[in-house]
């Protein structure tokens, strides 16, 4: 089964995850259709209660709605949360405008981290649906509404109904959280015709400033939840009381740690643990060796309150983060990092020829094994590119410390001929080389009838015959070696970090030369009056952009 | 919003791996600032999270951030945005400037504002640290002229129903859960975050724009930009 993949921990997590998204997403939506713009403080602080870093105040009689309607399930396949919202006119007339889904479908992301990415997703998903509930067109009807008509919300749990929506309607989807469980999926079907229909289809119920007072509506449908104002007046309670969330000793405190990801460690306090985990260290001790060669490593944990150690609402000013003052529990920190917020698992990592990047990801923890002046391959997504930081200098020293390794792909010819210029390297060609190599060289003097194993080879050597003469012609072109440039050796072993420590000097790039350098000095020159032009018809500009920089 | 020293600009666009969305608006003139102001509040509420407070032993926690509702004046439309005055500020002088240079002279009413996010990569010394973009979004504006009141109520609610649209577009993207950067140790979050707000914390990012003259060619304010981004400001 699913279950046995995912800790235990991890699963507990999930839903608890899940049962408060699910609730977020309830007072979001809701709180969207009041009518009232809405506001709240960000909070530099953690304060423990607000779930997904997120502000997002709950409303009491809300969540003990969803609550009602979740009856302690959660969102699976086939069982979905949904909020449906519709107006009601003075009339009575009633008319469905939205069904906002959450669902859960059966495509599972194993690989993913439940506690940093699924956590990440789920707040950024939450701020889409911020956004997306501000556009669709019931947003512009809510915030006129309470002279005309009012927008009410139902919350109802299990098959997604959309026949009330009408003919055309439309679709938005908010987002998708993909998890170990199933793949969590949020959207909006909303009526676009908005065109009162007949109004035998709808209920005539008692006008609707009853509806005001009592707060409660009762449909007719025995199976259907009752219907709920969406202008919740906190001030106006006829006295029912709601348990506030804050009782219910969910408390989500959360907090994330970065270390370098080869530490990537399961901590497990004794209580937490039935059987010694395959990897246990102590976390914190890790040599911090891994920061030196990417300055982009680390990997995230959530650590937590578990709820059943006692933490209720006393606690909650405090910013509850690790056990450390606290004897009641010990943080339960779980691996954490995900695609974009840690390393990627290695089953995502082309493959390279460091095989310490294996290795690490493969035995988490057996310390810290590292080709020491390796630069991180792992990092496959990073955007960093290595740019040879200007250094100028000729290759001249560094290719000819290079051994001799392997005959160039396209070389027909006896190993024992090997020349510098066959080295397995790009641009080998640009190299300066030893003039009694020249004889040697294939490009320059090719073999009298290769056998052509490819039409690029014929081409290569038609074009080095032809300027055999001037013994210039490898410059022309390059010998194109279809080994990839990082791979692994199997003469001569040479890994990433001696690759690119021998290539941090490249030769000196050609349009930098002198000659065409001047070249197009040439055409700026020739192009400044023209500019210059332009900048005097501005100059006024320039000056009170000057004055903008005092 | 950086106080130490900037980085060399990027010279020939974006980088290999930074994905770039474009979106493009027709507005009136008035309706420029409340509709840039609504995508770049809408992109960066997607692309901001709570200040990061670091603990010992490499864990940190996240603050919480707020969002408010702002309804626009000219164009039938409201948005979220975080709620963080440091950052409206900051947007609304970009997009100042912007209407501003789309009003001058030698514009015929089209430009461009960019939101770029980047990283920043310590160089070794004498060269400055690099940029690297990771996201790069695009607005392209085309400003039109109405004739009358009735031209100009239609606008409303016609530019009001594209912003939707374009709101959709970016929670699409978001929803891809592309390249984010990594969560950074305590010493590199001033490399992906921008940590100079006190309430909230959006990935380095910075705006830029480009005002289209009937020649097509960009002027002025391209070289404003690289002017503000060489000298330490």
């Amino acid at each position: 089964a699913m279950d046995t993949d995912l800790s235990s921990q991890d699963r507990k997590d999930l839903d608890k995850f899940i049962k408060f998204f699910a609730l977020k997403t309830v007072q979001v939506i809701v709180q969207a259709r009041l009518g009232e713009k809405i506001c709240t403080r960000s909070s530099s602080s953690p304060t423990g209660s607000d779930w997904f870093n997120l502000a997002i105040k709950d409303i009491p009689e809300v969540t003990h709605e969803a609550k009602k309607a979740l009856a302690g399930q959660l969102p699976a396949v086939g069982r979905s949360m949904c909020v449906e919202i519709s107006l009601k006119t003075s009339e009575g007339d009633s008319m469905e405008l939205e069904i906002w889904c959450l669902e859960m479908n059966e495509k599972c992301d194993k690989e993913i981290k439940v506690s940093y990415t699924v956590y990440n997703r789920l707040s950024l998903l939450l701020k889409s649906l911020l956004a997306i509930t501000r556009v669709t067109p019931a947003y512009r009807l809510s915030r006129k509404q309470g002279h005309e008509y009012v927008i009410l919300y139902r919350i109802y749990f299990g098959e997604v109904q959309l026949s009330g929506l009408g003919e055309g309607f439309q679709t938005v989807r908010v987002g998708t959280v993909g998890t170990p469980v199933g793949t969590i999926t949020l959207s909006c079907a909303y009526r676009i015709n908005l065109a009162f229909m007949s109004t035998r289809q709808f209920e005539r119920t008692p006008p609707i400033m009853g509806i005001i007072i009592d707060h409660f509506v009762d449909r007719p449908y025995p199976s259907s939840s009752p219907m709920h104002p969406c202008n919740y007046r906190a001030g106006e309670d006829n006295g029912a009381v709601y348990p506030s969330v804050e009782d219910s000793q969910e408390v989500c405190t959360t907090s994330f740690s970065t270390s370098p990801p080869s530490q990537c460690v399961f901590t497990v306090t004794k209580a937490h643990f039935q059987t010694p985990p395959p990897v246990v260290t102590d976390t914190l001790k890790v040599p911090v060796v891994g920061l030196a060669f990417s300055h982009q490593l680390s990997s995230s944990r959530l650590s937590y309150q578990p709820a059943a150690l006692g933490v209720g609402s006393a606690d909650m000013g405090y910013p509850v983060l690790f056990a450390g003052g606290l004897n009641a529990a010990h943080p339960h920190q779980l691996i954490g990092p995900g695609k974009e917020g840690g390393v990627p698992p290695v089953p995502t990592q082309p493959a390279h020829g460091t095989q310490a990047d294996q290795e690490r990801m493969c035995t988490p923890l057996d310390g810290v094994h590292y080709s020491a002046a390796t630069p991180s391959s792992s990092e496959d997504t990073e955007t960093v590119s290595n740019s040879s930081e200007g250094k100028s200098g000729s290759p001249h020293d560094l290719l000819e410390t290079i051994f001799i390794r392997k005959v160039g792909a396209f070389v027909n010819k006896p190993v024992n001929q090997v020349t510098m210029a066959n080295l397995d390297i790009p641009f080998a060609m640009f190299a300066p080389k030893n003039v009694e190599l020249e004889d040697n060289d294939p490009m320059v003097n090719p073999p009298e009838s290769p056998e052509t194993e490819s039409p690029l080879q014929g081409s290569l050597h038609s074009e080095g015959s032809s300027g055999s003469s001037t013994g210039n012609t490898h410059d022309d072109f390059v010998m194109i070696d279809f080994k990839p440039a990082f791979s692994k050796d199997d003469i001569l072993p040479m890994d990433l970090g001696t690759f690119y420590r021998e290539f941090q000097n490249p030769p000196q790039l050609s349009s930098l030369s002198i000659d065409i350098g001047a070249q197009s000095m040439a055409e700026d020159l020739d192009s400044l009056p023209e500019k210059l032009a332009v900048h005097e018809k501005n100059v006024k500009e320039f000056d009170a952009f000057v004055e903008t920089l005092q | 919003p950086l106080s130490s020293r900037c980085c060399a600009p990027r010279s020939a666009g974006p980088a290999m791996n930074c994905r770039a969305e474009v979106l493009e608006v027709s507005v009136e003139g008035r309706q420029v600032e409340e509709a840039m102001l609504a995508v770049l509040h809408t992109v960066l509420l997607h692309r901001s999270t709570g200040k990061f407070h670091y603990k010992k032993e490499g864990t940190y926690s996240i603050g919480t951030v707020g969002t408010q509702d702002v309804d626009c004046d000219f164009i039938d439309f409201a948005y979220v945005r975080v709620s963080s005055e440091e950052l409206d500020r900051a947007l609304r002088k970009a997009v100042g400037e912007f209407k501003d240079a789309l009003r001058g002279s030698g514009s015929d009413g089209m430009g461009q504002i960019s939101l770029e996010f980047y990283q920043k990569k310590k160089s070794r010394w004498p060269f400055s640290d690099e940029c690297i973009p990771w996201e790069l979004w695009t607005i392209k504006v085309n400003v039109v002229n109405l004739a009358n009141e009735q031209e100009r109520q239609i606008c409303r609610e016609k530019v009001g129903e594209k912003l939707c649209e374009k709101i959709i577009n970016i929670v699409e993207v978001m929803n891809r859960h592309e390249y984010l950067p990594k969560m950074p140790t305590q010493s590199e979050v001033d490399n992906v975050f921008d940590t100079s707000l006190k309430d909230v914390q959006p990935y380095l990012y910075k705006i830029s724009y480009q005002i289209t003259d009937s020649l097509g060619t960009s002027v002025t304010t391209t070289m404003r930009r690289l002017i503000k981004d060489t000298l330490a400001l």
